[in-house]
């Protein structure tokens, strides 16, 4: 394997829901690469596809969902109709989702011990001493206190934060290639999503973890990610890296959301506000999907843009009219 | 100038309920039981007419509760609410009335907080017309307007609730409660529910309401960005107590407590780059059980013995900023 494969390269990926109101089509064409040790921040507003992408990516959509076209390589390997049992051995040691409800990862009923330790034994052929001491020092490197004395609790036993920093401890018990962590600290106060980017930075750094940060919160992603992509009603718009996307924005949906943060230097004065909302799935605007909500629209724009890079090589974007690239 | 609202040394105790993982873990044969909370310890603040005050900190601290006993949803278990002046305990019936329909609330959820059966225009109209403040042939009308005040069609006037996206609702909300004329808004994480894109309509909602209006607000929330945007002052709680209050610039430029200075640390920001994140030690404690003297002294980087035994009172170090710790007695 050449040292510059990417870690997951995804390629048009589309994910369509079959549903009785007609075919929801969540992911439409999504392609975007992530390096050794790279951060990418997936950015965008609720239903826009963000998660769909993440279970498409671990394989696991449900019915009525389905992956209806694209490849997705991981680690140059074509996983995208791999086997039940290829994707069961992938989950868990080389790629890991950690998800917004840490409940979703956690046995309410099952003591900390006895599902780390299952989960060690998962994938790897080791006794349960072993298996103890890779869950204590996992718990440890997430920061939790006295993990031996910890493991012995019960999930009820933990605070929102610590049951969190339990699932990430858990997605990196095999040191994975690839985390998918979808806005697991949406729901956390910010000292406690503080303490848990700097655990998640602190391992991409020194281990060359690969991760997808995935979030509507744009300010964490300028702080953590390198690069981003941001997507809208099923498609990147625009991606890039950080400096590139959230210093001078072509997309006007990102030049949108990036004004609409509330700043310092603006404090009081009115913020520059999207008009109208996002589309349904299923009664999606002809063309490009913003055109009822964009400030640039006219005529052309009735025609699904192709993605385009007006001005770095690297810096992506479908609209018919970007930005000239002033800063929000 | 009078306060809208003022209290003093209020306190609220509730027994605690039992969370899902709680619950669940029950079911299996667990034993978890109920304790007594202090969700607020002992809380003085005033907030003048005119005025929007920011209520900033962690989950659990106490945030919604105040705002409750602020709005008269809960009773408080001690200490004095006056409202306008007048203490709520001695007020006459019509005195409580006014109080009632003067100081409304806005609440984080919009869907829960709206009656699913009823339509738009009987979500507004209910109130006022039920209070006499409308009469009833200028009722229609009355709703158009408060529709469109908050931006909404008046054609939509005979849907549903569930038949509007959420920043929709959320105007829905708004325009309920002031359709009774209110004076005083508490907003809990009004904001916090919505996509990116439209919490900045609703942002913007709020301020040209107050301009038009001249409402006072409360505004609850765990986003200092938007605390920073809209407040004029902000109050710091932490574990039940208020442990700082200052104007807002002065309060993001020169953080007196320790725990404001490390939650200011941590706030994610738009023009950060390549951030080291450096977390606040340790966990949020318990209010069933919370930490002796200082409550935040298990997780404080100036922490000294003194901390460990003695409650450092909320007093004022400068002319209207107050700080509740004891390195302001060291100077
Ligand atoms: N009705 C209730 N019964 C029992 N305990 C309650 C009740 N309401 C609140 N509490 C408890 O009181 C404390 C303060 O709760 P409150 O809802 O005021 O916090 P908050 O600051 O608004 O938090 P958040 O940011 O999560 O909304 C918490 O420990 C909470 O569990
Ligand atoms: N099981 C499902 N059936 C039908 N539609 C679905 C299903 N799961 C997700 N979708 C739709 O796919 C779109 C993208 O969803 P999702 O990826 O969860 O968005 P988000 O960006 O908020 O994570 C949404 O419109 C959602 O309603
Ligand atoms: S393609 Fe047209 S409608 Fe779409 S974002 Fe660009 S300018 Fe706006
Ligand atoms: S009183 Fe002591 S422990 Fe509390 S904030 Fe001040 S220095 Fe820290
Ligand atoms: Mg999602
Ligand atoms: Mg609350």
């Amino acid at each position: 394997m050449a040292s510059n494969t990417p870690t997951l390269l995804v390629e048009d990926l589309k994910t369509y829901f079959y549903t009785k109101a007609g075919v929801a089509k969540a992911v439409d064409g999504v392609s975007f690469s992530v390096a050794k040790g790279e951060v990418l921040g997936l950015v965008g507003e609720s239903g826009s596809g963000k998660t769909v992408t993440g279970f498409s990516i671990i394989g696991l959509v449900d019915p009525p969902g389905k992956v209806a076209g694209g490849r997705i390589l991981f680690n140059g390997e074509d996983i995208t109709g791999a086997s039940e049992e290829r994707m069961r051995r992938l989950r868990g040691s080389r790629i890991a989702m950690i998800f917004q409800d840490p409940m979703m990862t956690l046995n309410p009923v099952l003591r900390i011990d006895t599902q780390m330790i299952e989960a060690v034994q998962a994938h790897d052929k080791v006794d349960r001493k072993t298996a103890f001491e890779r869950s204590r020092d996992a718990l440890g490197q997430v920061g939790i206190p006295s993990p031996e004395e910890r493991l012995k609790a019960y999930p009820h036993q933990f605070s929102g934060g610590m049951r969190q920093r339990v699932a990430i401890a858990i997605a990196l018990l095999h040191k994975p290639d690839l985390i998918i962590a979808d806005e697991p600290t949406t729901a956390l106060d910010v000292t406690i999503q503080g303490q848990i980017l700097y655990e998640v930075q602190k391992l991409c750094r020194e281990r060359g973890m690969s991760l997808i940060w995935i979030t509507h919160d744009l300010a964490v992603v300028a702080g953590l990610a390198d690069a981003i992509c941001v997507m809208y009603a099923g498609r990147i718009v625009e991606t890039g890296a950080i400096a590139q996307v959230i210093d001078q924005p072509l997309h006007p949906y990102t030049h949108g959301l990036i004004g609409s943060v509330p700043s310092h230097n603006r404090r009081g004065q009115p913020l520059a506000q999207i008009p109208g909302m996002a589309p349904s799935l299923l009664n999606m605007p002809q063309g490009c999907a913003f055109h009822p909500r964009c400030p640039r629209a006219d005529a052309k724009c009735l025609e699904i843009p192709g993605v385009t890079t007006p001005r770095q090589p690297d810096h992506r974007v479908r609209c018919f009219h970007p930005h000239a690239g002033a800063a929000a | 100038m009078t306060a809208m609202i003022e209290l003093e040394s209020v306190s609220k105790r509730f027994m605690k309920r039992l969370d899902v993982a709680e619950k669940l873990f029950n079911l299996m044969g667990g034993d978890v039981r109920e304790q007594t909370v202090h969700a607020v310890d002992k809380v003085s603040l005033a907030i003048a007419e005119g005025e929007v005050v920011g209520l900033v900190g962690e989950s659990g601290c106490g945030k919604s509760t105040l705002g409750r006993v602020i709005a008269g949803i809960h009773p408080s278990s001690d200490g004095t609410v006056r409202f306008k002046g007048h203490d709520i305990e001695k007020m006459s019936h019509a005195e409580a009335k006014e109080w009632a329909l003067q100081v409304q609330m806005i609440f984080q959820d919009p869907m829960s907080s709206l009656n699913p059966r009823l339509r738009v225009r009987d979500i507004i109209g209910e109130a006022p017309a039920f209070h006499g403040l409308v009469k009833s042939n200028e009722l229609d009308d009355y709703v158009d307007d408060m529709m469109l005040r908050v931006g909404l069609d008046p054609s939509f006037r005979r849907r549903f609730p569930h038949q509007f996206s959420g920043g929709q609702r959320q105007r829905i909300g708004i325009a309920r409660a002031l359709a009774v004329k209110p004076a005083f808004l508490v907003c809990d994480e009004a904001i916090a529910a919505l996509d990116v894109s439209i919490q900045a309509q609703v942002i913007n909602l709020f301020m040209r309401l107050r301009a038009e209006l001249g409402l006072t607000y409360l505004f609850i929330s765990h986003d200092l960005g938007v605390v920073e945007h809209l407040s004029e002052r902000v109050v710091i709680m932490y574990l039940g107590r208020v442990v700082e209050i200052a104007g807002t610039e002065e309060l993001f430029a020169r953080p007196n407590h320790p725990y404001t200075v490390a939650l200011l640390g941590e706030v994610p920001r738009i023009d950060r780059r390549g951030q080291t994140f450096v977390p606040i030690k340790g966990e949020i404690p318990s209010p069933i059980n919370p930490p002796s003297g200082c409550h935040f002294h298990p997780r404080c980087p100036h922490a000294m013995e003194r901390c460990r035994v003695e409650q450092p009172m909320l007093r004022e170090i400068a002319p209207g900023r107050y700080s509740a710790c004891h390195l302001n007695d060291q100077s």
